[in-house]
């Protein structure tokens, strides 16, 4: 409990370093905000009036502090382009990445994780005839591993929207309303961003899975009479564990790029269509709230994962660290 | 002494990454057409001789393009990779050679930053740099590569600290410099060439999102992502045009892997 | 009740034979040792006799006879019903050896798992039986302790007694003091020496070190370059070594401990 609750300290502490950094930067950039917003019709006064109402002229920390307290009370400031608060704008749209990382996860896991076990079992075999087989699948995972989720994008599109009409692209039923439809159209989105995640993740697991079957207590598992499933299940699976877990947590972070992209290519309205919209725009407030979610995201994912591991292995247990 | 082996991954890989260098070194000298030349007469052609990979909506000559697009996303990808591999490098044997506190702080540092993901750093510095310009986007790139190049240096640079022909060459009055230099770089090359080979493919994964989305590489400059968002529209008239561009992508990140998968086995001494 | 005949073993990445035509018996309640520089062909040999043979990798050929039934040539199916039960195994380095996620009490009664269908709480009771035999203090404390929790002699003495609690004929021991302070060496060779005495424990003891087989072992064997140079009474090889180089390993111990049959230093 004591490591958990450190994990904790450490995961705020970031998101604080994180926010101030978000926050100091796109302040520095973006000008003067009561300028953006008054456009053409920007005279000395009615700016300086704007700013002032806006309290723009208050200390950098101040403006900060009230920022970030705004995470918690639900106002974030007012987006740029369309006058609406920050946090209206973006609330519907958490929630629809929310799902397609969450539906993106749970394919990844499910695929890889019987794929790599599979693919371990078939390893030891010699001769050319596996040789050759083991090169194709090496290849394979290479090439799954190269392909950009923005090209099957395209592709999935085009053959399950336009020709087979599973989901109507442009169309994104509303979660609240169609959750079937959301998520029947989430799953192409999810396969997409899928794929290379699950190459690699296949890969990762054969290489540790195998790597710890060299390690010397699997020969004492072996001299006490086990079999080769004795030894997996019984001692390699779960000393394979730990490196599992922070590899996964990756893949939540590597989930959250890619879902920037792949929403463009399916027009999913979530967080980072609406991300990349604002930069294009330079909508600071959208862009500044919406990094530091994607962050906090991230970052959580990798606490999680620490904490989990500590269960795993009694040896994390001892000092404190990341 | 380590034996330099070949093994069938890293020929393939050298051998289709050569292939590819050298053709998108002819395309910075001359493409079959001019790639920005419009045609009205040949919209929409399938792939043929004349052109190898059809025309899109305006009658350009896609192959042309592809070869214009994908000299500057290898570049792009050559340059922050270099960026990111020197300065990483060279943070990385600083901190992991002498430690201290330095080394504290920039390991925590460190820690934080890969917790996010490439593309969303880069997408934050090109927002402040301003979207649009290659440059920028190198150095963005460039920049957010550094982390994970230290990273990978600043262990192997502490493993081999105390190793003993490390130790003598101090002993023996040797500069700093040179002890870094001569003796232990040359002995990290086994895991920095894997990891430029990766950090290069995700270079080039990252130029092509960030140019699809629109931030990054934007006409009248050439890129292969931003090739692809105009294909998505064209799909159903000009298929090829993504097609051929999207493979393109696809098999210089296939060539360079190999070479890393080759890197890798052989120092596993798998065959 | 063991029986090595003719036992030749190259491994295909070697141009010499590991190990090269050796013959060697032990009987019941005896305690052989096994001694050699490394690359002598003795931890080969404990392998092959331990069914750990890493058969791909090698040629192999000879007989290994255990009460009379074949080991050498057996079924993987037939060599897993003996191992662990039949013949245990006691590892160099005991902090690699164990399984660091698994508590210390599971892998002792891991041989019991395998190969006995008693319940939980009996497996507990041999496991803890097992502790108490090999003098650790607070046994119980000990069964649901981590490896990473011990210091080297305990842990080595929870690998024994995993290696024991099943009761196995024959107990193979591959340097298992090595990696240990003399101090704890000692100790060791003593809880070795007083489970032979009670339980009538076949042993066979590898190592490199000729005091401390002198200590321990009845009959000893040399091996040299895969080939066995010299074997007998511990104590007429001692006196009287026929072979050079058993000749040149007693003469390379310091006079001191030669003379007094201390542990070596």
């Amino acid at each position: 409990m004591k490591y958990a609750a450190k994990r904790i300290a450490m995961l705020l502490v970031t998101m604080v370093i994180v926010s101030l950094l978000a926050f100091v930067a796109f302040d520095l950039i973006s000008g003067d905000p009561a300028t953006a917003m008054l456009g053409t019709e920007a005279t000395a006064e009615k700016v300086a009036a704007l700013r002032e109402e806006l309290g723009l002229n208050r200390p950098l920390l101040v403006r900060y502090g009230e920022w970030l307290a705004g995470f918690f009370t639900g106002d974030l400031g007012t987006s740029y382009n369309y006058s609406q608060p920050v946090w209206e704008l973006i609330a519907p749209k958490v929630l629809v990445t929310l799902c397609l990382s969450v539906l993106s996860f749970l394919l990844i896991t499910a695929v890889s994780i019987p794929m790599g076990l599979w693919s371990v079992r078939l390893d030891g075999r010699s001769g050319p005839l596996w040789r050759v087989l083991d090169g194709f699948r090496t290849a394979f995972n290479q090439l799954c591993m190269a392909v950009p989720p923005f090209f099957t994008g395209i592709l999935l599109t085009y053959l399950f929207s336009t020709v087979l009409r599973w989901f109507v692209h442009g169309q994104f039923p509303s979660l609240t309303e169609d959750f079937g439809g959301a998520v029947r159209y989430l799953f192409f989105a999810a396969v997409t961003l899928a794929i290379p995640r699950i190459a690699m993740t296949v890969r990762m697991l054969r290489s540790t899975i195998l790597g710890e079957m060299q390690r010397d207590y699997v020969r004492t598992a072996i001299s006490r009479g086990n079999d080769r499933g004795g030894v997996l299940r019984g001692h390699v699976l779960k000393n394979s564990l730990v490196p599992v877990v922070t590899f996964l947590a990756q893949t939540m972070a590597e989930i959250v790029a890619g879902s920037i992209v792949v929403e463009q290519v399916f027009a999913i309205p979530g967080l980072g269509r609406m991300l990349v919209a604002s930069i294009s725009n330079r909508d600071y407030p959208v862009v500044q709230a919406i990094v530091v979610i994607l962050a906090f995201w991230v970052v959580l994912a990798g606490t999680v994962a620490d904490i989990i591991n500590q269960r795993i292995d009694p040896r994390l247990r001892l000092g404190g660290g990341a | 002494m380590k034996q330099r082996k070949m093994n069938g991954y890293l020929q393939a890989g050298l051998l289709l990454t050569g292939l590819l260098a050298a053709l998108i070194l002819l395309g910075f000298f001359w493409t079959p057409y001019d790639p920005s030349a419009m045609s009205g007469g040949e919209k929409f052609l399938g792939p043929s001789l004349h052109h190898l990979m059809g025309t899109d909506k305006f009658g350009r000559d896609i192959f042309s393009r592809v070869l214009q697009g994908a000299g500057t996303t290898f570049t792009i990808a050559l340059c922050t990779v270099a960026i990111g591999a020197v300065c990483g490098t060279a943070i990385g044997a600083l901190t992991g050679y002498f430690g201290g506190l330095a080394d504290e702080v920039l390991m925590r540092l460190n820690d934080a930053l890969t917790a996010f993901p490439s593309i969303l750093l880069a997408l934050v510095v090109i927002s402040i740099l301003g979207p649009g310009k290659k440059t920028n986007v190198i150095l963005a790139l460039g920049l957010v590569f550094i982390p994970s190049f230290a990273r990978v240096t600043r262990t192997a640079f502490a493993a081999l600290r105390d190793v003993n022909y490390v130790k003598s060459a101090r002993l023996m009055g040797a500069s700093s410099g040179r002890i870094l230099l001569v003796h232990i770089l040359p002995n990290t090359m086994q895991v920095l060439l894997p990891a430029i080979t990766i950090g290069f493919n995700n270079a080039v994964l990252a130029e092509a999102s960030m140019s699809f989305l629109g931030i990054g590489v934007t006409p009248p400059d050439a890129s292969l992502g931003y090739m692809l968002s105009e294909a998505q529209s064209m799909f159903v008239s000009a298929p090829w045009y993504a097609i051929g561009t999207g493979l393109t992508i696809v098999l210089l990140v296939f060539s360079v892997g190999l070479i890393g998968e080759g890197l890798q086995r052989r120092d596993k001494g798998v065959a | 009740m063991l029986e090595i005949r003719d036992l030749h073993v190259k491994f295909h990445t070697r141009d010499r034979e590991a190990v090269a035509g050796v013959s060697l018996t032990i009987g019941d309640g005896e305690i052989v040792g096994l001694v050699g520089e490394s690359g002598s062909g003795k931890s080969v040999t404990a392998m092959s006799v331990a069914g750990l043979l890493p058969r791909k990798q090698c040629d192999y050929s000879g007989q290994i006879l255990l009460d009379g039934a074949e080991l050498l040539h057996a079924d993987r199916a037939v060599l897993r019903k003996i191992q662990g039960k039949d013949i245990g195994v006691v590892f160099q380095e005991p902090m690699s050896c164990m399984d660091p996620l698994m508590k210390i009490g599971r892998q002792v009664e891991e041989v019991l798992r395998i190969h006995t269908k008693l319940s939980r709480e009996e497996r507990k009771t041999l496991a803890l039986e097992a502790l108490r035999a090999v003098e650790l203090p607070d046994p119980e404390g000990v069964y649901e302790k981590y490896p990473h929790e011990l210091s080297g002699g305990m842990l080595q003495r929870a690998m024994i007694a995993a290696a024991i609690v099943a009761r196995p004929r024959l107990l193979l021991l591959d340097e298992p003091t090595t990696a240990l302070d003399v101090t704890i060496q000692a100790q060791i060779l003593d809880l070795l020496k007083k489970l032979n005495r009670e339980h009538g424990m076949s042993m066979l003891f590898i190592s490199h070190n000729l005091n401390v087989v002198r200590k321990l072992c009845a009959r000893v064997a040399v091996m040299q370059r895969g080939v066995l140079v010299e074997e007998g009474l511990t104590e007429n090889v001692w006196s009287n070594p026929r072979h050079s180089y058993t000749q040149r390993l007693i003469a390379a111990i310091p006079t001191r401990n030669r003379k007094e049959g201390e542990t070596h230093g």
